[in-house]
């Protein structure tokens, strides 16, 4: 765009009439070889786990995504319980962690004070680095009982209206857990990367509201939110796509039911949780095949995830390009 | 301000007197916010360090487990000598199939590629990025473990899989951050492109590399899913050898989260407590490498 690209190009770029030296052509070479293998790896992934679901995939064909059950004895499989224990979670975890995770990436970006901006950063990043087995875990053994014993009566009884919060059962694995870790897995992923939009928000904008006479949140509703909007949606999205392919922690916690439930509080199951629970024991070709056709599903949801959020970024990117200009 | 006609601005009315009380409160609430997410990082790392650490003993990092099902003798101190072994082999081979390839994708990228082939690749990284851990691991069932069987090489092939988008993106980084001034000096005194990439463009982002490779490796020790279809049944004792299904710290706790047995769980968080140890140590070491490298390139660029 500007001159200073040209010369960044040029530099790149083989000289035009000199000879090409083998060392050039080796490195070219293995390094574009190594870029295409990215891409050929991706086409492998799709392949095999297409491949290993095809016995599945011909004996129930697209009826498999949403017949509802899980019978190994009569060889009976769906999908149907699995994608909406994903839908219910991954939903209901984004629901809850995106308000805090705007409010973490406020705080960090506009409010906290210059000592402890730094470390809070680094703490939310911690979060995101804990492992899900441990996180999963932690849910298992520490918050399922107390959720069991106090959040879930609360809940019902002040929302049991709504089926969702029906009478709470004896287990404390169960949908409203899982969707509690989901929230807690994914509120670091949403607020750093909203975080560092605000943070690119130009200061003569927010400067420009202040100065006006707006309050700081009518600053950050009326410049900083509009300018971040595509960002913070794209986040989101991510924050969903590892939502629903959270297999470990989920599984931990769930409680693997392979019903569909209204009610949070009776367990459930998701298209990854289901798979890693029954990773030591599935009784026929077909289940397995099944299981990998329930992968299939994951995998082609999880990209479909990620390339919106893509677009979504790109977008902003450009319509972001034009208001600078 | 506080003086003069201009007051008659300050005078508080009922329309600002709602906007500062909207403004305070949400203020509040991102405060709230923050606490929130401190609050949770606490109890879980505290829950992890006050069940684990009376777990922790000399015992528990050099003996191995017994077998489950009560086939081990009652009363043997039993530790899990075996998943910090296999551990470390699977993560190790993986980074050594890993840090290469991203390597070599990201210099493709950096020093070679069309624009269009750039944003392919970076496109293709970032799908790959968001496949579920989980149906890599059915991906490499499917590649290796139904031909061959479970493997360490295999659970590792799983991990290099996750870490390379990884390793390719945080390289890419560092490469652009090196001044275009360094490869056109190396280039004008004659060096040939392969040696301006390899000797003069690539030692500037060494740290930054390094950083990469560092955090990618805090992320996949932790990785469970890939591992539970490519080496999971593995046999008892301590093993090297990769050629065998290796038991490893993740798909440990998650076995052991799973039993009956209390002293199964006690196990598990003192495995969590040594995991939790490892990947904060490793993220530091990535910071202190970042900030180390920053100023590297910045004085080579200055």
């Amino acid at each position: 765009m500007s001159s200073l690209d040209v010369t960044t190009d040029a530099a790149r770029r083989p000289f035009p009439g000199r000879r090409a030296r083998l060392g050039d052509l080796v490195l070219q070479g293995s390094a574009g070889i190594a870029a295409l293998g990215a891409l050929v790896l991706v086409g492998l992934i799709a392949w095999k786990v297409v491949q290993g679901a095809r016995l599945s995939i011909s004996t129930f064909g697209l009826g498999f995504v949403t017949h509802v059950g899980w019978d190994p004895v009569h060889l009976k499989f769906g999908a149907g319980s699995f994608l909406f224990g994903t839908a219910v979670t991954s939903i209901a975890a984004l629901i809850l962690a995106t308000p805090i995770a705007l409010g973490i990436a406020l705080f960090l970006s506009e409010l906290a004070p210059r000592g402890l901006r730094g470390p809070i950063t680094a703490l939310v990043e911690t979060l995101a680095a804990i492992p899900s087995v441990v996180i999963g875990l932690w849910g298992l053994i520490v918050l399922a009982p107390i959720l069991r014993d106090h959040v879930d009566p609360a809940l019902h009884s002040a929302l049991g209206f709504i089926p969702l919060f029906g009478p709470p059962g004896s287990y404390g694995s169960n949908v409203f857990t899982a969707i509690v870790v989901l929230t807690i897995m994914i509120l670091p992923i949403i607020a750093s990367i909203s975080r560092e939009l605000f943070l690119s928000v130009p200061s003569e904008l927010k400067e420009g509201a202040l100065g006006l006479g707006t309050t700081r949140w009518e600053m950050v509703r009326g410049v900083a939110f509009p300018y971040a909007r595509g960002g913070v949606a794209a986040a989101m999205i991510l924050g969903f796509g590892r939502a629903i392919g959270e297999a470990i922690a989920v599984g931990l916690t769930i409680g693997s039911a392979t019903a569909i439930n209204a009610n949070l509080f009776k367990p459930g199951s998701t298209l990854a949780a289901m798979i890693a629970n029954n990773y030591q024991g599935a009784s026929s070709g077909l289940e397995l095949s099944s299981l990998i056709y329930l992968a299939l599903i994951l995998l082609v949801f999880s990209i479909l995830v990620n390339l919106l959020a893509q677009w979504i970024v790109r977008r902003a990117a450009r319509r972001q390009g034009l208001m600078a200009r | 301000m506080r003086t003069g006609d201009l007051s008659v601005l300050q005078r508080p009315n009922d329309r600002l007197r709602r906007r500062r009380v909207a403004n305070r409160g949400m203020e509040l609430l991102a405060w709230l916010a923050a606490a929130v997410a401190v609050f949770f990082l606490g109890v879980v790392v505290w829950s992890v360090a006050q069940r684990g650490a009376s777990q922790l003993s000399f015992d528990f990092l050099t003996k191995p487990q017994q077998a489950s099902g009560g086939f081990g003798p009652l009363n043997v101190k039993q530790g899990l000598a075996n998943a910090f072994a296999g551990s470390f082999v699977i993560v190790g081979l993986a980074t050594a199939m890993a840090l290469p390839f991203g390597i070599l994708i990201a210099i493709y990228v950096n020093e070679f590629a069309s624009r269009l082939v750039r944003s392919a690749v970076g496109l293709t990284l970032d799908v790959l990025n968001g496949v579920p851990a989980i149906v890599i691991g059915f991906f490499v069932f499917g590649l290796i473990v139904v031909a061959h069987g479970q493997s360490a090489y295999a659970g590792a092939f799983a991990l290099a899989v996750i870490m390379l988008p990884l390793v390719a993106r945080s390289t890419i980084e560092v490469l652009a951050l090196v001044p275009d001034s360094l490869r056109e000096a190396a280039l004008a005194v004659g060096a040939p492109r392969w040696r301006t990439t390899l000797g003069i463009v690539l030692p500037q982002t060494i740290g930054g590399v390094l950083t990469g490779a560092t955090l990618a490796v805090a992320r996949v020790a932790g990785e469970t899913a890939p591992l539970l279809f490519t080496s999971s049944l593995v046999a008892t004792g301590t093993h090297w050898n990769p050629s065998q299904a290796l038991q490893t710290v993740p798909v440990a706790i998650f076995e052991l989260s799973d039993s009956a047995d209390p002293a199964d769980h006690a196990r598990a968080w003192a495995a969590a407590l040594v995991l939790i140890l490892f990947i904060l140590f490793a993220s530091l070491g990535a910071r202190w490498l970042a900030t180390r490298s920053r100023r590297k390139i910045a004085r080579a660029a200055g």
